[in-house]
């Protein structure tokens, strides 16, 4: 899921200046989960927005805002409340927020800030552990991503700051490659200890990334 | 070959110590202190130390070099990818500079510039085969070189890290990668150190214990609570907290430590936090 928390008030203030009606979009999938663009948060919005003189002309939740189709036909359910709107304030990831600007040439706010690919711990407590970076050497790490959870990303194990199993750059979280390795001696490999692994090919990282299935 | 490769492959004992570039372009202070430097073998020049941005370490190597000084060039994976860690090296040596220290670096979160991008394009293990590499006349993507350098690649190790066998492992990566020397973070503990030497003698790569100089007990509290894998234990600290003259008690540890050296490892690299004077006392 991608995490995202809204951006603060003030800044979100600077950015409506001149824009007096405004069309509201929030995601229902990833945003909603993250309790920064669903329902209850584009209601929330709608309200402070009348309390610092703007009008609402309408709003939608998407299923999900990064399917760019699905954006372009509820923006279409909408038409008239958004063509009233002299702009679109988005309550969804960067992806939700460009599907929304690829659909409209009005001017597009984005209320929200992308921070992470994240795995839920429980509602409201998210955790980064893939950074997406096309080449996983999961099955040799214990299902552990050091390239995520190291903060140096290193690929061959723990670096001079750790102590006592934790990281350098952070005392409270545990070293990534402590956790690595406690789990392959349960398991009884050795795992990526068992070769030098090589520079990483950073050259499948896509970058912009497409896929196309078939 | 440099001076260091020469002694330590004459089990001479080496002393080896550091000094930071400067934050600005004036190098006369950090020349004038290498210069006065006595019974050093070798000066590594650290690389944004700390993740604290300073002049290029590269330049002052090549200064230091001119100086007669011979240098251990500093160079870290936080700062750069795989072209610009192999571009510096292919300069260094067209400069003169063999010895050369590789490392991950510390994270730059606790440096003077928290906000930049982190690099960590290779690890260190990594950047040690890709000297070794250059070493043989090809570049990472294997393409020939124009002159081969020969560097004298060495590596660092937190002897006291646990689990011992963890930290053991990506030592014994790096000796693998091409370490041909290690300069080892400051340990406190005897014992942990013992255990790293028995473990590591047989892998025949000489080791340099790193000598911190505790100035005084403020020092030793500082360094438990910042500096990543450095324990001062509590009787230490406590000794320097009764010393009448801190600063000797703290010159009488580091010579305890230096005895130590003599005995189980193959030379010292010297801390001395900016009293580069007390060197001679360190060491006799």
């Amino acid at each position: 899921m991608i995490i995202s928390q809204q951006k603060n008030r003030e800044e979100l203030l600077q950015n409506l200046e001149g824009k007096k009606r405004l069309f509201l979009v929030g995601c229902g999938a990833c945003a909603t989960a993250c309790k920064s663009g669903g329902e209850e948060q584009v209601f929330q919005l709608q309200e402070w927005l009348a309390s610092v003189g703007r009008e609402v002309t309408g709003s939608v939740i998407i299923d999900e805002a990064c399917h760019i189709m699905r954006a372009a036909r509820d923006l279409r359910h909408h038409r008239d409340a958004v063509a009233e709107a002299d702009a679109l304030v988005v309550l969804a990831c960067g992806a939700g927020v460009q599907s929304i600007s690829s659909n409209t040439d009005k001017r597009v706010i984005a209320g929200l800030d992308s921070l992470f690919l994240g795995n839920i711990r429980r509602l409201g407590q998210y955790e980064e552990k893939c950074s997406l970076c096309g080449a996983c050497i999961l099955n040799e790490t214990a299902g552990i991503c050091p390239v995520t959870t190291c903060a140096k990303g290193l690929l061959n194990g723990p670096c001079g700051g750790m102590e006592e199993g934790h990281c350098e750059a952070d005392r409270e979280v545990e070293c990534a490659w402590h956790s690595i390795y406690e789990r392959l001696k349960k398991q009884g490999r050795q795992g990526v200890f068992a070769r030098t692994v090589p520079p990483k090919n950073w050259g499948k990282l896509r970058k912009p990334g497409r896929l196309k299935l078939g | 070959m440099s001076q260091l490769q020469r002694e330590l492959s004459q089990h001479r004992f080496v002393v080896t110590t550091e000094i930071a570039p400067p934050k600005g372009v004036d190098l006369s202070a950090a020349l004038a202190k290498a210069r006065a430097l006595q019974g050093i073998t070798a000066v590594n020049v650290t690389d944004n130390q700390g993740g604290n941005m300073r002049l290029s370490p590269l330049v002052l190597a090549a200064r230091l070099l001119e100086a007669g000084v011979e240098p251990i060039l500093q160079l870290t994976c936080r700062d750069r990818n795989r072209l610009a860690l192999q571009a510096d090296l292919l300069g260094a040596a067209a400069l003169g500079v063999e010895n050369v220290l590789l490392l991950s670096g510390d994270h730059m979160r606790f440096g003077d510039h928290p906000q930049a991008k982190a690099v960590f394009d290779l690890d260190s293990v990594q950047l040690l085969q890709a000297v070794s590499h250059l070493n043989l006349g090809r570049d990472m993507a294997d393409r020939k070189l124009q002159g081969v350098p020969s560097f004298f690649a060495g590596a660092a190790v937190s002897p006291g890290a646990e689990p011992f066998e963890l930290m053991f492992q990506k030592y014994r990566k790096k000796v693998e990668g091409g370490a041909r020397f290690f300069q080892t973070q400051a340990i406190f503990a005897e014992d942990k150190l013992r255990r790293f030497m028995d473990a590591a003698r047989p892998l025949g790569i000489p080791v340099l214990l790193g000598v911190l100089l505790l100035k005084n007990a403020a020092t030793a509290r500082f360094l438990n609570a910042n500096i990543p894998g450095v324990q001062v234990p509590p009787e230490l600290v406590e000794r320097l907290e009764q010393a009448a003259d801190p600063l000797a008690a703290g010159v009488a540890i580091a010579r305890q430590q230096v005895a130590l050296a003599r005995e189980i490892c193959q030379g010292v690299h010297l801390m001395s936090l900016g009293q580069e004077e007390l060197i001679p006392a360190m060491l006799t």
